[in-house]
């Protein structure tokens, strides 16, 4: 009897020791929240999550950040960088807290983050004019099922480029390269040159990348990742045909097998090393391509719009990208005037080096075009035409599943009938 | 005698080997962060530097905002901070609880350490968002409390278990002779046995100090800004971020690990007789 | 400390004993104080999430920010084993934990060896060990991975320069590969640590028994049989619970060196909690997978101290 209410007693006790010391640190730390509170009069501070890989880059945001602050002196913002494999899971991390108020979307995240509510619904904020003066391959990253829960911040697809020196040496012309299978030729000339042991790089690594990657291919041959009625119809024709001739790059010796562990990243420092003849990759690789701090082909880079396949298709993999407010945001309002600040034509226009702009009128002005001229020129009509993959609430888990029939295809494990219909089935029995 | 000699060489070839073996790969990384980029991407690779390249430990002490520099160094402040906080607490609490497991008699003595160390099996992934829910509504996000709030609740069951381990082995007579002469039980705990409890207590700070300096997934979740960016978050950046430079990596790697191997050069003398009296004997 | 007096403190303090019985109840209060930091540290912070993730595993949470959370009673355990995306990750876990254990055990009793023996700078070949123990794991991580670069890499370099291989490998770009890759980065951390907790071992065997030994002329392979074995039991085992459970947590080498492929090549049980959560925002099976790998951690740690029983281990 004793002995139990000493018990019972000291672990009320302990509680409520737990209780205080929790309560104690709640009040000594609260003045020290570090989350965007308002502070002093009227000054609220917004804090953003963004992406620090492709496009814009950390110093771009930089002077954004500047010239909204100095016209709306009373809204502070906070940028956060991250790199883009921990964008995803960053934002669903913070979202019960929510810490950030603006966040950067993928294109493939509207449906997932829409219909999970983790993106506030703007689309009566979005002003009609926009959906006509904007491209329409941007305009889809901020979209789902006809409602919009962000603005476009950047198109994005994936561009060809090529070492120019080591074309001409082989005696090929830029002409040549229109198609894949002039591509294909004229890297065998490369090879046979001995100018370089693989004049293939891909980011064919575990990840989105390779999605990407494949996009594109799928594109080339006509395919598309679903039909009308929303069914995956990767293992059909153009989809198998793609994967098969992904493959026979590597079979052929055309394609370095690193390209396995590549992401885009590796694929340009491949390039700009001297080591790889011609990849496709983001707009912004030109700009990294003529730094000379990093490359060592600077004035020899070459950039086209991506290879015709078969079909005389060259769809470009939709990449673009889009700002956001995250549902439980306590800024909602300021959190709106700093996207629609830096998705405007007259800011988006100071960084055409690092991104193209949403906007229809940008690419027929001179004056801007001639700022990144080779960009401009074969991006301008690559927009015209875009593959976009899947539009579903559980894109990630089917990407996975691509990403790694894909892969089991391209190191021999399977066929690639075999893989695609094995993906087709796992990615239907997620349900 | 040719045994002696024999034996003499054998030994002292395998440490030889063992230590190469052991450092070649640290040693390249020291080697690739002197060494310009245009060597680090050369084939046939070429090892030794024609001359020392020391812009890259340049760029990361540079004072220029927004380099490379101010992230680090930021970072650098971080770590210490939260290491250090960590140790310290977990040390106090650490000492006064083994002092319970090891000299006193209680119910549900076995469980309570029992439980302690359970928790130590729960993977991170498990508390990740109720942890960071709890730390959003301290307001304790992007803070260097917050972190050493979450380290220790990771280092205090690795403490306690040493540390009772250790104190196990100290003969209760030197306790009892201070008692006698009527010293409280903490007080002997203080005078006593914390002297000659040395090794174990410097094995528990080397063993607190590392696990925090290392701690890596709630640092990354947890912080986003140089207020508390420890360096584990900035050197996995880095490799995200510099991958077209190796040898950047490797020198923010070292720095990175210069505070710890100072810590466990300085401690290792201690581990082995920390341990030695501790959790492997009956 | 001899054996003798270090063991008879068996498994309770030999405090107790002496004392009258009376003074119990007041060691029992000192008791509860001197733990309640260490257990409001401790507890405060984690029962609140453990709780939160044990419940969140009987419910159907397909949204960071979900409002309708089902309850589904075990539906989220069975999915789990009747899954062969769950089985895959487990194999590899224990692959990955019974050779990496297996080669720590191994080199770190070599090198607990040479510590042990009569060195000449001695401090020397000690300081060289633990570095790669107070290595932070990411940059070890990046360390390596820098190392197995496909197109760069130093070991491959070294390779191809010594004639074992002809061409350079994509060391990182093979399922199988890569996880032997993986616990090649793992082997190279740990293996220190194991070889202290060894060399403790070693040196709590006497003196005495060597020189009986030598006395009898035994030779070193029956020495280290009879002896030196059976004296490293309770050490062994400490290892061996202390790397399985780290086996069945690792993380952070996978974050950083290979993301968990090529085909999910190098996933391993933590990290598809992790991918299942955070990627796939289904907390559920997130939250049932923790509680799993917590499960099969605590059966196999019992199943080490129950054969291990008779080393009497201090206090467990």
């Amino acid at each position: 009897m004793n002995k139990y209410t000493r018990w019972v007693r000291s672990g009320r006790a302990a509680l409520g020791l737990v209780a205080v010391a929790a309560l104690a640190l709640t009040g000594c730390t609260g003045a020290n929240s570090s989350s965007g509170d308002n502070e002093g009069e009227g000054t609220e501070t917004i804090n953003i999550l963004l992406m620090k890989q492709a496009g814009y880059s950390e110093s771009d945001v930089a002077e954004m950040i500047a010239q909204f602050e100095a016209a709306n002196p009373k809204i502070t913002v906070k940028p956060t960088f991250v790199s883009y494999e921990a964008l995803h899971d960053k934002i669903v991390t913070s979202a019960p807290a929510g810490t950030y108020d603006v966040v950067h979307l993928d294109v493939i995240w509207p449906a997932e983050f829409a219909s999970k509510g983790l993106i506030t619904d703007v689309t009566d904020q979005f002003p009609a004019e926009w959906e006509t003066d904007m491209l329409g391959g941007a305009l889809s990253s901020a979209e789902y099922q006809g409602k919009y829960y962000g603005v476009p911040w950047g198109p994005s697809t994936k561009l060809f480029f090529y070492n120019a020196d080591m074309v001409a040496k082989v005696g090929a012309t830029p002409d040549d390269l229109k198609t894949w299978d002039g591509v294909l030729a004229v890297a065998k000339k490369i090879k046979d040159a001995g100018l370089v042991k693989y004049p293939l790089a891909w980011s064919w690594s575990q990840a989105e990348a390779l999605i990407c990657d494949y996009a594109q291919m799928l594109g080339a041959f006509g395919g598309s990742f679903t039909d009308a009625s929303g069914k995956l119809t990767v293992n059909d024709g153009p989809g198998v045909e793609a994967l098969t001739w992904m493959k026979k790059t590597i079979d052929d010796g055309l394609t370095d097998p690193a390209s396995l562990t590549l992401l885009e990243d590796g694929t340009v420092k491949s390039m700009a090393a001297g080591n790889t003849a011609m990849e496709i990759n983001w707009e912004s690789t030109f700009r990294d391509l003529s730094d000379p701090s990093i490359s060592t082909i600077v004035g020899k880079a070459a950039v086209a719009p991506t290879p015709a396949g078969p079909t005389g298709d060259h769809p470009g993999v939709n990449g673009s990208m889009a700002l956001a407010i995250g549902a439980k945001s306590t800024h909602q309002a300021a959190a709106w005037k700093f996207i629609e600040y830096v998705t405007s034509e007259a800011v988006q226009e100071q960084f055409v080096t690092s991104s193209m702009t949403n906007w229809k009128a940008s690419y027929t002005k001179p004056e801007i075009t001639k700022t990144n001229p080779e960009v401009f020129a074969a991006a301008g009509p690559a927009y015209d035409s875009m593959i976009l993959r899947p539009a579903v609430a559980n894109y990630n888990p089917v990407s996975q599943i691509l990403q790694v029939e894909i892969q089991n295809a391209l190191l021999g494990r399977k066929t690639p009938q075999q893989a695609m219909d094995d993906a087709v089935a796992a990615a239907n029995a997620l349900g | 005698m040719k045994r002696n000699t024999r034996y003499a060489v054998l030994v002292h070839t395998g440490a030889a080997i063992v230590s190469m073996v052991i450092l070649a790969p640290f040693a390249w990384m020291v080697i690739a962060s002197v060494s310009p980029q245009r060597m680090l991407i050369s084939t046939p690779l070429r090892w030794f530097p024609d001359h020392l390249y020391l812009d890259r430990y340049a760029q990361i002490f540079s004072t220029e905002l927004g380099s490379v520099g101010s992230g680090f160094r930021a970072a650098v402040v971080n770590s210490i901070v939260v290491a250090v906080g960590t140790v310290a607490v977990a040390m106090v609490v650490g000492v006064l609880g083994a002092y319970a497991f090891a000299r006193l008699r209680f119910r549900f003595r076995r469980s309570v350490l029992a439980l302690f160390l359970v928790t130590y099996m729960l993977p991170q992934v498990a508390l990740l968002i109720p942890l960071y829910l709890i730390l959003n509504s301290l307001g304790l996000l992007d803070t260097r409390v917050g972190l050493i709030l979450v380290d220790c609740a990771l280092v205090i069951p690795f403490v306690l278990w040493i540390l009772s381990n250790y104190f196990l082995t100290i003969p209760v007579e030197l306790e009892d002779a201070a008692r006698i002469d009527g010293t409280s039980r903490l007080g002997a705990l203080f005078w006593v046995i914390l002297p000659a409890a040395r090794p174990g207590i410097f094995a528990a700070i080397m063993f607190a100090f590392l696990l925090a300096w290392d701690e890596f997934m709630y640092a990354l979740i947890f912080t986003s800004s140089s207020a508390a960016k420890t360096l584990t978050v900035v050197i996995s950046e880095f490799a995200g971020r510099y991958t077209t430079d190796f040898g950047l990596v490797a020198a923010g790697g070292i720095l990175a690990a210069l505070p710890p191997i100072i810590v466990a050069v300085a401690f290792q003398r201690y581990v082995v007789s920390g341990m030695a009296a501790g959790g492997v004997k009956g | 400390m001899t054996v003798a007096s270090a063991k008879s403190s068996d498994a309770t303090p030999r405090t107790g004993e002496r004392w009258p019985r009376r003074k119990r109840k007041s060691q029992e209060r000192l008791a509860f104080w001197l733990l309640l930091p260490a257990a409001v540290a401790v507890f405060g912070v984690i029962i609140y999430p453990v709780i939160r993730t044990l419940i969140i595993s009987f419910l159907n949470v397909n949204s960071a920010l979900a409002t309708d959370t089902p309850f589904v009673g075990l539906s989220n355990y069975t999915h789990l084993l009747t899954n062969p995306s769950f089985w895959s990750p487990m194999g590899r876990t224990l692959y990955f934990t019974i050779v990496s254990t297996a080669l720590e055990l191994g080199f770190g009793l070599i090198v607990a060896g040479l510590l042990n023996a009569r060195l000449k700078a001695r401090w020397l070949f000690r300081a060289v060990v633990v570095i790669p123990w107070a290595v932070p794991t990411i940059v070890s991580a990046a360390m390596w991975k820098g190392i197995l670069n496909a197109q760069y890499g130093a070991l491959n370099a070294l390779l191809t320069q010594i004639g074992v291989i002809h061409e350079y490998q994509v060391w990182l770009g093979d399922p199988m590969t890569a996880l032997n890759m993986v616990i090649l980065a793992d082997v190279w951390k740990m293996t220190p640590l194991v070889a202290f907790f060894l060399l403790a071992g070693l040196n709590s065997i006497p003196s005495e028994l060597y020189e009986a030994a030598k006395i009898d002329r035994a030779s070193w392979p029956r020495i280290f049989r009879s002896i030196v074995l059976p004296m490293l039991v309770p050490s062994i085992s400490i290892v061996l619970v202390l790397r399985t459970i780290e086996a069945f947590k690792v993380f952070d080498i996978i974050y950083l060196m290979t993301r968990g492929g090529p085909v999910n090549g190098t996933q391993t049980i933590a990290y598809y909690a992790y991918v299942t959560a955070f990627s796939d925002q289904n907390f559920g099976l997130g939250s049932a997978l923790s509680v799993f790998i917590v499960l099969v951690i605590l059966m196999l740690t019992t199943v080490y101290l129950r054969l291990l029983r008779r080393s009497e281990m201090s206090l467990l």
